[in-house]
This record gives C-alpha cells, sequence and structure tokens, in this order.
C-alpha cells in the first residue's frame, strides 16, 4: 500500500466516492429540466468511480485501477463533447433545452 | 498526519463544491464549482499516489472539459429560471433515493475488508523504482495498447460527431466542389489578349475579367469579383466613356 494513502486508510476514500456518486445521483433528480448540470451530475458520477478506482489501484499496489481511470477520462470526455453538441443543435433548432420538450423528437 | 489533514481539506471542499453544483441556480457559478471540485479530486489523487492522473484531471478536466461547458453556458441563451420551476417536485423523492443509496454503501463497505493480497502476483504491479509515469506509461503501451487505440478511436469518431452535429452551411462559406473543379479547364479562366505597347490592360477589360463564365464554373462566392467588376462599369459610365 502506498504509504501515505496507509496513514489515511481505504475507508475514507470509499466513503467520499460514495457520498460523491449520491451527490451526483441527487443532481439528477433536482435538476430533471436543465440538461446541461445534468451533464455535469454525470461527470461528477464519473469522478467518484475515479476515485474509487485510484483508492483501489493504491491500496492494492496493482496499476491496472489507474489505466481504468485513463480510459474512464477519455470516455467522460467523448461523452461531453457530444451532449453538448446535441444541446446546441436542438437549442438551435428549438430555442430552448427543455428536457420535457425532447420527447417531441419521436415520429 | 499532515497526509491526513489534506485529505479532509480536500474532501470538505470537494464535497461542498458538489453539493453547490447542483443546488446553485446559476449555471456559471455551477461550473465554476465543479472545477474547484475536481482541482480537490486531483489533490485526493495526489494523495493516494497517482501524480500522473492528478495532473491529466487538472488539465483534462478543468483545461478542456469544463471550459467547453463554460463556452457552451455562455454561447447559448437560455431562460434559466424557467429551468428551475418545479424543480422541488422531485427533491423529496431524490433525496429519499439518495439517502437509501448512501445507507447502502455505507452498510456495504463497513461490513468490508481488503483481502491481503500478494502483489507481485499482479501481472501489473507498481514497481517502486519507476516514477507513476513512467510505469503508467509503460503498461499503456505494452499490457492495454489494443484498448489505448480504441481510446484514441473513440475520442476520433466523438469528434467528428461533433463537428457533423454542429456544422452549419452558410450562404458565404466557402465549400469545396470536386466536380466543378475537375469540369473546369483553363480556358475558362485564363483569356490571352494582345496588348499594343503603352496601352493599358483596363482597356481591353483583362484585369477584372472574365466576360461572364467565371461565375458558372466557380463555386458559388468564390470570387469577390461580381461586385468589383460592376463598380468599374459604372465608375466608367460616369466619367461618361
Amino acid at each position: 500500500m502506498n504509504p501515505t494513502l496507509a496513514a489515511i486508510g481505504l475507508g475514507p476514500y470509499l466513503f467520499v466516492s460514495a457520498v460523491l456518486l449520491v451527490l451526483g445521483v441527487l443532481g439528477i433528480f433536482l435538476n430533471r429540466k436543465n440538461v446541461i448540470i445534468l451533464l455535469m451530475a454525470l461527470e461528477l458520477i464519473l469522478l467518484s468511480a475515479n476515485l474509487n478506482l485510484i483508492a483501489f489501484s493504491s491500496a492494492l499496489g496493482d496499476l491496472s485501477g489507474q489505466v481504468m481511470v485513463l480510459f474512464v477520462l477519455t470516455i467522460a470526455a467523448a461523452e461531453a463533447a457530444i451532449g453538448l453538441a446535441i444541446v446546441t443543435v436542438y437549442f438551435r433548432n428549438r430555442g430552448s433545452i427543455q428536457v420535457e420538450d425532447i420527447t417531441m423528437m419521436k415520429g | 498526519m499532515i497526509a491526513q489533514l489534506f485529505f479532509y481539506i480536500f474532501v470538505g471542499i470537494l464535497l461542498f463544491s458538489a453539493a453547490m453544483v447542483i443546488t446553485v441556480r446559476n449555471p456559471v457559478h455551477s461550473i465554476l464549482f465543479l472545477i474547484l471540485g475536481f482541482f480537490n479530486a486531483a489533490g485526493l489523487f495526489l494523495i493516494a499516489g497517482a501524480e500522473f492522473l492528478a495532473m491529466l484531471l487538472i488539465i483534462v478536466y478543468v483545461g478542456a472539459i469544463a471550459v467547453l461547458f463554460l463556452f457552451v453556458v455562455m454561447m447559448l441563451d437560455i431562460d434559466f429560471s424557467s429551468l428551475r420551476e418545479g424543480a422541488q417536485k422531485h427533491a423529496a423523492l431524490g433525496l429519499c433515493l439518495g439517502l437509501v443509496l448512501l445507507l447502502e454503501l455505507w452498510m456495504a463497505l463497513s461490513h468490508w475488508k481488503v483481502l491481503p493480497t500478494d502483489s507481485n502476483a499482479s501481472l501489473t504491479t507498481n514497481v517502486q523504482h519507476l516514477t507513476n509515469t513512467e510505469a503508467l506509461g509503460t503498461l499503456v503501451y505494452t499490457h492495454y495498447v489494443l484498448l489505448f487505440q480504441a481510446c484514441g478511436i473513440v475520442l476520433l469518431v466523438a469528434m467528428m460527431g461533433a463537428i457533423t452535429l454542429t456544422l452549419r452551411d452558410h450562404s458565404t462559406s466557402r465549400r469545396q466542389n470536386v466536380a466543378r473543379q475537375h469540369v473546369r479547364k483553363a480556358a475558362d479562366t485564363l483569356e490571352l489578349t494582345t496588348v499594343q505597347l503603352g496601352e493599358s490592360v483596363i482597356e481591353h477589360g483583362g484585369v477584372l475579367r472574365p466576360k461572364g463564365s467565371y461565375n458558372e464554373i466557380a463555386a458559388p462566392g468564390s470570387y469577390g469579383l461580381d461586385i468589383k467588376e460592376s463598380e468599374y462599369l459604372q465608375n466608367k459610365e460616369e466619367k461618361g466613356e
């Protein structure tokens, strides 16, 4: 185990990441109308997953966890770019980003 | 001791800013809190010994993604007050769900122990004499090289998707028309005239050519010659020539 991590222990890390996950889920419920805040809540959830992976990687002395974080970061970047592009196009067509109106798109 | 102190400072600010991200009314403030949260998460990564990923988090998340969010929020003229209406409708449900989730996670985490593992048995051991970046690079370019390449493809597809989604054809935009370029011949654009000694080229209409066939051959809007030519002719008339 990493010496600085050993001083703190794995438990606090896991608890912090659990609280961060809950905050992200709560954000999805609280801001159901605003797509941009929804995307930010998703980023929080991914960050909590990353924190978990890093804590385990450091505690077990195994670097594959950090490689996974690298890939999760890539996916998060791609997701944010596509999501924001869709929001921009949708706003251009409709003049709002109300999540409820998006059901209009179905046939 | 000092690591513990920093850990709790980082955790406090991270959780506070995460809570602010989902509760503040102004989305710009919410993004700024997200950035603060990312910085503190990077601090937590550093304490756990993942230096490269901590720097990557700051560069990629704060430098690229958060700024992208900021751009979108500031460019789109969104009426955010209408988006906040009825937000409290689902707050109770969300809070209940969050509490249940937190309770479950706490129950799971508090009764769970990591088995002592033999770290030498792992394929991807964190070798002590390498720095974190070196070790990660060695791993990514050997054991995970296929996944790494796949990540590149994911990013490429995301980039192409974002460009195709947001690219808009404008009347003034200049696009390449390959068929037109192939059909075009030198005679369509170039005309040779014999100019006598001491005579001006303008008398032949030389520099402001060609005589009409230009716009049919060239892509629309490619040349600003239409206006100039008419202006030239107008000037000529005004001079009474």
